[in-house]
Order: structure tokens, then sequence, then C-alpha cells
């Protein structure tokens, strides 16, 4: 039998090992090589997918942002930096940018408050932590589309929600429908869906932080919330960094959403960027400014992760 | 050397290239080559799909190399996913196409012209087709797709609501002239305050499909552009009125839902519905008594709009010969009379109430003949337009603030015009 440290015939000995001496030269799959290849091979499927699913997709969008492709047609022309110039001159352009920002703070802000509070209401030693764990985390497994269309009901004029504030007495919104509104459902939507993932992750943050630290904060005299902002806050920064690069990365490609609840109304209110580019691309036929906008896309997202990255030593205990 | 070898590798993949496209392109498959047509339909509806496979069962009897697929696409998604597909390079052979999406087809180029494929089939009657039903589909004297479906708006109502309400059946009023909008939305209303059900619902509409309110505004003499496309009216005094009706009739009167309140006329949740007649299929089991009325008189008098469905070969699918020998035996007269019980056809021999009665057993002859035969002579088409989806969308977006209790009609009309002048003019 042949163990996987075996060096096998004509290769070299390992060093330290008495090896017979030998005018041999060494053959070609040392035992460095071969580990290299064991390690490319492992790799190999993750970086075939990489460049099938994301290096050649890119490499295409830039490619046909420089052209029009006309679908009906079949006519695929060069046009330079025709959608470039487009792009800058386009007047709906700073109203996206404006939903999509207004969107991805909503988002982040309202899911990593609600899902930290959560995690430290749900980390004490109390009864049913767990069954109110899973409550909060059971929305993340059901399907986007379903749970969309569920809350489309919902929040209809006379919909679910609206008899439930009718019952306390209260005459509720037109949600989808009203400029202010629609954004803060769509919003709040996306969070409570999502603010269960962010939840487990703080949860696991928490359990890891050693509890001498709060002995010793408690023996200091520590009151509950210096505690929490001078020792919880700063040992689960990393996580605190993991879930906001998650978060809004996520809300950057929020769109079935949109598509589902309100399809970028009322007006252009709840138009993002990526629910933009699908109409540009795939509903009006403009495949290469489509192309432009995810261009765009991917460079905010980018450049939102490196800054984001960079902050780590400001923001993340152990890395300062 | 390896110049000389990569030279004739790729000369040889040249050669391969153009044998493979010369066979797609072929008009004329052999008879005993195996061809798989596919056609993309809207409806999932089990019965026209049955009709469908049963007359391409019935072609398959002559052309056993044929073998025909229907696929069916989500309506609401339909277009989208067509031209993706077709971006793809896995268009289908065959294809429905809406009335709003018929200028960007027909004028595009991918669909294939029919008119020497339909005037050479024996027993075809080209000349049967009314000239009113394909002026859509043709540009430089050439169709470009059959228009399979032209079927006229009409008013559905549910007479036990009405009568629970003491409201009279609007059939009554049509003979006498009585049968207005101004009576419809009354009626409408007293419905909505006697017993809390809906109004009257524009089918499809949901404040977005504005396209669909061509069934209201044309009463008033209302178009949402000129005839050559390239002004925008929807600022026109006459648009501005028929708007300023609706407007009243949503938020004052209440005959309308309003935005965000969901009512299903064949659920019985409302009491009137403007729609087509093929919906007709949906009142099989109907646990309430229901009539088919024409769409209310407006200020302009008597109207009728229609909403029409093209069928179309595309070039890109490969085996359009084919796929044109197959539209010329799905369209023909013994078919047509078959496919009329849910799509009302372009046949003028067809349009009568005797033919449409054999197909239609839910729908009396009256109301064929005042709905559905009346209405396809003297329809008005739906909105459109080159670039369909772009203009939905604008005027979607543009309209929004008109659906408001305060909303200040004409200045809204005027912004949808602002928006919509620069791509009427592209």
């Amino acid at each position: 039998m042949t163990s996987i440290t075996d060096p096998g015939p004509g290769a070299t000995v390992a060093v330290g090992a008495k090896a017979p001496v030998t005018s041999q030269r060494p053959g070609f799959w040392t035992i460095r090589r071969r580990d290299q290849l064991a390690g490319y091979l492992f790799v190999a499927p993750q970086i075939a997918g990489s460049i099938v699913f994301v290096i050649v997709p890119l490499i295409l969008m830039a490619w046909y942002s420089l052209h029009e492709w006309n679908v009906l047609a079949g006519q695929f022309s060069f046009v330079g930096t025709d959608n470039y110039r487009r792009l800058m001159d386009d007047p709906n352009l700073p109203g996206v940018l404006r939903a999509t920002a207004l969107f991805s703070v909503g988002l982040l802000v309202l899911n990593l408050s609600l899902a930290l509070l959560l995690a430290v209401l749900l980390n004490q030693r109390l009864r049913g932590t767990v069954f109110f764990r899973t409550l909060f985390f059971s929305p993340v497994v059901v399907s986007m589309i379903a749970w969309t269309i569920v809350w489309n009901f919902l929040l209809q004029n006379n919909g679910g929600i609206n008899g439930l504030l009718q019952v306390v007495g209260v005459h509720g919104p037109n949600w989808l429908r009203g400029e202010g509104t629609a954004m803060v459902a769509v919003v709040v939507v996306q969070m409570i869906k999502n603010v269960g993932l962010n939840m487990v992750l703080f949860l696991a943050a928490l359990q890891g932080v050693p509890t001498d630290l709060y002995e010793a904060a408690r023996v200091d005299g520590a009151n509950g919330w210096r505690t929490f902002r001078s020792i919880t806050v700063p040992m689960i920064s990393p996580t605190i960094l993991l879930t906001s690069i998650i978060t809004v990365v996520g809300s950057l490609q929020v769109f079935a959403q949109i598509a589902v609840l309100t399809q970028g109304g009322p007006g252009n209110s709840t138009t993002v960027l990526v629910y933009y580019l699908y109409q540009q691309a795939f509903q009006f036929h403009h495949l290469g400014y489509g192309a432009t906008l995810s261009l765009m896309l991917f460079l905010i997202v980018l450049a939102l992760t490196i800054v984001q990255w960079q902050m780590r030593k400001k923001w993340v205990f152990h890395e300062s | 050397m390896q110049i000389r070898r990569l030279s004739s590798v790729l000369a040889g993949l040249a050669v391969l290239a153009s044998v493979l496209v010369a066979c797609g392109d072929d008009r004329s498959t052999s008879a005993s080559e195996p061809v798989k047509l596919r056609m993309t339909v809207w409806t999932a509806n089990e019965p026209h799909l049955k009709l469908f496979q049963a007359i391409a069962a019935e072609y398959k009897v002559s052309h056993p190399n044929v073998t025909v697929s229907f696929d069916p696409i989500p309506f609401e998604s339909y277009t989208t996913t067509l031209t993706t597909q077709i971006a793809g390079g896995n268009g289908p052979d065959l294809a429905w196409v809406l009335e709003e999406s018929a200028p960007d087809f027909v004028s595009s180029g991918a669909l294939v012209p029919l008119d020497d494929t339909l005037k050479k089939t024996a027993g075809y009657d080209f000349g049967d087709l009314a000239p009113a039903a394909v002026k859509l589909w043709r540009t430089d004297d050439k169709l470009y797709a059959y228009p399979f479906s032209t079927s006229p708006f009409g008013l559905f109502v549910n007479t036990d609501l009405l009568k629970k309400a003491g409201q009279p059946n609007p059939a009554g009023l049509v003979a006498p002239g009585k049968w207005t909008w101004d009576a419809a939305f009354a009626e409408a209303t007293a419905v909505h305050a006697k017993t809390g059900k809906a109004g009257l619902v524009v089918r499809d509409f949901d404040y977005k499909v504005w396209s669909n309110l061509a069934s209201i505004w044309t009463g008033w003499g209302a178009q949402a552009w000129s005839d050559d496309g390239k002004t925008c009216t929807f600022n026109s005094p006459e648009m501005v009125a028929a708007m300023t009706r609706l407007h009243k009739a949503i938020f004052v009167d209440k005959a309308v839902p309003g935005p965000g309140t969901s009512a299903d006329f064949f659920a019985g949740q409302s009491a009137m519905t403007i729609t087509q007649m093929s919906r007709a299929s949906l009142l099989t089991d109907a646990k309430f008594a229901w009539d088919l009325v024409p769409l209310p008189v407006g200020p302009k008098g008597k109207y009728a709009v229609v909403g029409q469905a093209g069928l179309g070969v595309l070039k890109q699918g490969g085996h359009a010969a084919d796929a044109e020998q197959f539209l010329a035996f799905f369209t023909n007269p013994a078919n047509s009379a078959k496919l009329a019980q849910y799509f009302p056809p372009a046949r003028k021999s067809q349009l009568n109430a005797e033919t449409l009665g054999a197909s239609n057993p839910l729908l009396k002859p009256a109301q064929l003949q005042s709905v559905v035969i009346d209405g396809i002579a003297t329809g008005v088409v739906k909105p459109s337009h080159t670039g369909a989806a772009e203009i939905a969308q604008t005027v979607r977006a543009s309209l929004d603030p008109l659906w408001k209790a305060d909303a200040n009609v004409k200045t809204v009309l005027d912004n949808v015009c602002t928006s919509l002048t620069p791509m009427l003019g592209q």
C-alpha cells in the first residue's frame, strides 16, 4: 500500500531521512510538485466556477458595454464609449442611485440594530429562547419569491396589515402606493427576511466572548451599558464587520422584492440599481446600456467592500 | 508549420460553420428529416393548450416528421422572456406577439413575411382576412404576423350583485341608449355602498397597465398619442375630461376600487369588470348570474376597443419554412373556426353569430353580436408604438401621481407628455 507521504519510486527522499546515495537525477514528480498538484486539484472546482460564472461574464459585460445590441433585429454594433456617455447624461440615474442608497442605508441600520438586539436578548439563559431563535431564523430559509408574494397580499390597502391596524382603531396607509411608505415597506420586508441570519452570527460571536472579561468589568463596577460598549462591541467587532459587508452587498443586489411588490413605483421611488438595469437590458432591450450599468454596480460593490475592509483597523478590535 | 496547421484548422471550422449555417437557413427541409417546432404562448389554460395540441396532432398526420410543442410563458413577463430567449440564441420557431409590441417586432426584421406561404396554401382564402385586423401586423405591404385573436373589450356584469343593490341590468339600458358611463359608474357606486363589494374593475389595470384604460378614454375621443405616433396627446382636452371623470369615479363616487385594493370579478368580488371575451371561459363554473354588455356610451358616442394578438414565425428559429407551413395550417379556415371559441378570428366569413355561437356555448348570440362582432367592425386597437416597454414604464411612472385623491389631473397629464414626448420622437 502506498501512503500519501510515500515518495514512491524515483522521488527525492525527504530531508532528514537516511537515503541511499544515488547518482540518478530526481524525476519530474517531486514531493513538492505532487503537493502543488494536489493543492491545485482541490481548488480547481472553485477556480473553474469563478472563471466560468464570474470572470468570463465580467469580461463579456465590459465587451457588451461597448456595443449596442438590438436583440430583435439581431444587430450587434460597436458604439465605443456611447453607453458610458449615456450613463453620465441619464436623467433617471440620480433618482435610481438615491433610491439604492436609501434602501441600503435603511436596511443596514435596521437589520444590524435589530439583529444585535435580538442576539443580546436571546443570549440570556431564559426559557423559550430556542423557540424564539427558531422563529426569527425561519424566514431565512423561506423562498424569497414566496415570502415576497405573501407580503404583497399583506401590504395591500385592504390587506392583512391594515386589517390588523383597523382592529386597534388605526387607519393604515396604502403601503405600496405611497412614495415614502413603499420604500419603508420594501426595506422592512427584506429586513424581516434576513435579520435571522445576522442574529445567528451575532449569537455565535456573543457566546465566544470570554466570561472572565465580564467578571472583571463587574468587579471594576461597570454597569450594563458600559460593559456592552467597552467589552461586548469590541469583542464582536469582527462579526459586525462581516455582517455589515454581507448586508450592504446583499442590499445592492435586491431585485425580487422590488419586482413583486412595487415594480419600481410609485413613480420611480423604489427603482433601485439592479431593477433599473434589468429594465434597461431585458424590458427595453438596451443590452449594451444594461451591461454598462452592471459594470457600474460591480464597481460600487467593489469600492464599498474595499472601504469597509480598509476601515476594519478602526472598527475591529483584533486588527488594531 | 504551426501557423499553417492553425490556418487549416480555422479554415475547416469556417467550412463547418458555413455548412451549419446553410442547414439552419434551409427553407425546404426534406420531408423525412425530423423537425421540432416550438411555439411560445402566454396562456397556460388547459382547454386552450388541448386545442392547440389537437391541431398539432392533426398536422402530424400529413407531416409525420414535424412535432410541434407549445411553451407557455406567464403573461406578465411574456415579451421580456421571449426577447431574452432570442438574445440567448434560443428563440422559438413561432411566437405569439402582443399588440403593444407589434411595432417593435414587425419593424425589427425578426419575423418572416407570411404573405407568400399563406396565399399559396390551398384553401387558405387569404382575402378573407379583415383589413382592419391585419393593419397592425403589416408593413411595406407584407404581413409579418397573423392576427389570431382580435378580441373586443366588453363589460361583464354580475347581475346578482346588481339586483342585491337594487340596480337594473345594463342589458336593458343598452337598447334605449341609456347605457352611458355615468349610468355605469352610478350602478357601481350603488353596489359598493349597499353591498360593500367593489363596483367596477378594469381588469389587469391594477394602476400600472394604463393601456387598458383605453377601454374608457376612447369614449371621450381621447388617445395616448397622435395617429402617426409622434405627438403625445395625454394632455388633450378629451383625455383630461376622461381622466377627470375616472378620477372622480375612484376617489369621490367610490365606483372603482382605489389603488392597492384587489377585487376579482370572477370570484364574485365586484359587480362589473371590463375585459376581453376570451375571459368568458373563467365563468364556466360561476356561482352567480352574469351578463356581457358592450362598453358604455361615452360623451363622443358609441365606441369599441380591441385587443389583438399576432402569431409570427421567427427567423432565428432555424426552421422558418416548416414553421410557416404549420402557421398556415394552424390558422386555416377550419382551425380558425375551432380557435374562435377562445380567440375571435380575423376572418370576415367567420365573424357572425352562428360561427362564434357554435363554439361559444357560454355566450348568447345577442352578446356575441353586440360585443364581439360589432366591436371588431368598429373597434379601435389598444395603443401600440415602437419602444413599447420603455413607453409603458415612463407613462406608468408619470401617471402614478394621478392615483391620489388630491391630484391635479391636468398637471399630471402635462407631466406625462413632458416625459413621453422625447421618446415618441425617437
